[in-house]
């Protein structure tokens, strides 16, 4: 169990915040770890809080994050700072839009993938060709170009 | 073949390789994405008015010998139930198995009853799968159990288990069963439940579920791990994953078929071990039988029968520490959303006070401020029936205030039956019927239902008219209106029917802007 790490994305229904946790389940994957991603769905889309975890190591148990044991929490929506918050350890990385040029964002709806380049920062064991292929297989064509932008100034490059 | 895969579309994966010939159901959280999936890899899947008519058209087709699904929620069970209990009995030819979707800790639904209660109270044997690949395995162990014994299965997943992805490797992606061969064969014996060949079949199921048991003693639906023998956890499902991560120090026993249960295999668990607790989510449904059987186990604490467990919950249970769960910041709930179609309706319902006999959907929100008109809300299709109640025994003045709301799919799930009930049954002051027609099944996700002119796949159909069904069943006024663009219309429209005696209904039409979205984007609009 020591091995696991574990990740949380939380917002507002319609942020995104499932688009973060599927990309990286999915670089997890790629990577041939062990990987779960959990969340509720169901009145998510009427735009009440959503969040979202994923877990991965050798071998991963329980799909949910213990309270208190969250390694990082990206937040969406500063009102969920508070809600999400105690899942974290107390040591634990907090990745908010404050951490991210959100001023050079082509559109707000691009803020999860902004956020995600944030994230993928503090995975270095994850490349990021990983990511950005994840990336481009979890959107249409036409939004690859200005989601590999806006995930690399996320990346802080 | 590995791949990342949810509970729901690891068993629409394993229905497609069993050679399932037809999926029905209903949609409900969280079961709702098992049928689409099942589409898309190319099975044969149908929405269903509601669970009742999906169980028996899967009856139909597993009477012809072929293989059929059946999905809902769980409360979709309760609608169910009826065939369910029966076809306990008479069991089909072809494999029948039937998802029912747990939601412990309510994430969206109207209780959290213990649906593995079900297999107990009908007889039927069940599975319960602990993570997708299970979810996938299981399947097919169902669909084989089915076949063996004429048996209906019952497939109990919970929310975690639905909606959580695992990694699953797809055994027979590449070598998929063919759907077996459809034919009919007359056998009244077997398949006509008449009381005298009833009492057949009745001791034919208790006999075969006493097989079944000797089945699951063998083991390969059990994980055993040996582990401490100061303490053994006996589970099954979604708690089978947090035991691991919670008491890594003990033996565990995981059970994977749950009814009908490996007692010889339970007894000789218990007596390796100094202390046997059982860890479940929701009622202490494993700790009831296992003691029946004369097996002394310790069951959780009561504070854990409420709402789903997790690594934290059960590190408290396993250590009998009682003390209050840290409640947590309560998060944004869910609300109507900008632009919805019920938002002007339920502004004029409270401008009107009247007192609102609600329904399942996304309108159940409407109970939520700034509308607060929503007064009761009880189950699929009550909305009407709770209302003509409340309309009998009501002073007249209040009872003039009532008024039922329900959507369209809630309509054709079971609230047709209530407008019969209404005009047969008249109260002395009539009743009002508010259909929201947002012409989609919005809450689970914009499903298809049968007035949307689209099958599940959003090709084609025939799309039932719910303004010709109240108009045959004989109410006395019918009117459609788009309560946006016409506010002041509808709030003067309801007025007047709220005066009369009449049993009206009225249609307030206009497409949910999520749905309008949705196929704009597949290009069906």
């Amino acid at each position: 169990m020591s091995n696991i790490t574990n990740i949380i994305a939380a917002g507002l229904g319609g942020q995104g915040v499932l688009k973060i946790t599927d990309i990286l389940a999915d670089v997890i994957f790629r990577a041939g770890l062990d990987v779960k991603k959990s969340e509720v769905h169901g009145m998510s889309q009427r735009g009440g809080s959503v969040s979202s975890e994923v877990r991965f190591g050798d071998k991963v148990n329980s799909p949910m994050v213990p309270a208190g044991e969250g390694d990082i929490l990206v937040v969406l929506d500063a009102s969920q700072l508070e809600v999400a918050r105690p899942v974290l350890k107390e040591d634990g990385i907090l990745i908010t839009p404050a951490d991210v040029p959100t001023d050079k964002l082509s559109n707000p709806k691009a803020l999860n993938v902004m956020l995600l380049g944030a994230l993928s920062a503090k995975l270095p064991q994850f490349p990021a060709d990983l990511f950005l292929a994840a990336l481009k297989a979890a959107f249409p064509e036409k939004l690859h170009e200005a989601n590999e932008a806006m995930f690399k100034l996320g990346r802080g490059e | 073949m590995k791949l990342l895969a949810s509970g729901n579309e690891a068993v629409a994966m394993a229905a497609y390789d069993c050679g399932v010939t037809l999926g029905c159901g209903y949609p409900g959280t969280p079961s709702s994405e098992i049928l689409d999936e099942f589409s898309k890899h190319g099975g044969n899947a149908e929405w269903a008015p509601n669970e009742k008519c999906a169980m028996e058209v899967a009856i139909g087709a597993a009477y012809t010998g072929a293989r059929a699904l059946v999905t809902m929620k769980h409360v979709g069970l309760n609608v169910a139930a009826d065939p369910f209990f029966t076809i306990a009995y008479s069991g089909t030819p072809g494999g029948l198995v039937v998802i029912s979707a747990d939601d412990p800790g309510m994430a969206s639904s109207q209780n959290e009853q213990d649906n593995r209660r079900y297999a107990v109270a009908a007889g039927v044997p069940m599975f319960e799968p602990s993570d997708s690949q299970e979810c996938y395995d299981f399947l097919c162990e169902a669909f084989e159990l089915a076949d063996k014994f004429r048996s209906p299965v019952l497939f109990r997943m919970t929310t975690r288990v639905c909606h959580s992805q695992c990694i699953v490797e797809r055994r027979f992606a590449d070598k998929p069963m063919a759907k077996k061969a459809a034919a009919f064969t007359r056998d009244p014996k077997a398949n006509v439940m008449v009381p005298a060949f009833a009492k057949l079949a009745h001791k034919r199921m208790r006999a075969d579920l006493h097989t079944m048991q000797q089945l699951n003693e063998k083991g390969s639906y059990t994980i055993e791990k040996s582990g401490s023998a100061d303490l053994g956890i006996i589970t099954s499902g979604i708690s089978y994953q947090h035991v691991l991560d919670a008491a890594p120090e003990a033996s565990v026993l995981k059970l994977g078929m749950t009814y009908p249960l490996p007692m010889d295999t339970i007894r000789a668990f218990a007596a390796k071990v100094k202390r046997c607790l059982i860890v479940e989510e929701g009622d202490p449904a494993l700790f009831e039988q296992i003691m029946a059987a004369g097996i002394t186990v310790e069951n959780k604490p009561e504070a854990f029968r409420f709402g789903e467990l997790n690594v934290s919950r059960v590190r408290k249970l396993i250590a009998g520490d009682l003390s209050p769960e840290p409640a947590g910041a309560p998060g944004k709930p869910p609300q109507l959303c900008p632009g919805c179609p019920h938002r002007k309706t339920f502004e004029v319902l409270r401008d009107l006070g009247c007192i609102v006999s609600g329904d399942i959907g996304c309108y159940t929100l409407g109970v939520m401020p700034p509308f607060s008109a929503i007064d009761s809300c009880v189950c699929m299709g009550a909305s009407v029936t709770v209302g003509l109640g409340m309309r009998h025994t009501l002073p007249e003045a209040e009872a003039r205030k009532v008024v039922s709301v329900i959507g369209d799919s809630t309509f054709l799930h079971t609230g047709i039956n209530g407008i019969v009930e209404m005009v047969y049954n008249r109260p002395a002051t009539g009743h009002v019927v508010l259909i929201l027609d947002n012409r989609i099944t919005a809450m689970t996700g914009c499903q298809e239902n049968p007035a949307t002119g689209r099958k599940l796949d959003h090709s084609p159909a025939y799309a039932v008219s719910l303004e010709n069904i109240v108009k045959g069943i004989g109410v006395d006024n019918v009117d459609i209106i788009d309560t946006t663009t016409e506010t002041e219309k509808f709030a003067e429209l309801l007025k007047l029917r709220l005066a009369s005696n009449d049993c009206s209904v009225i249609i307030a039409r206009r497409p949910c802007i999520l749905a309008v979205a949705k196929m704009a984007k597949m290009g069906k609009n």
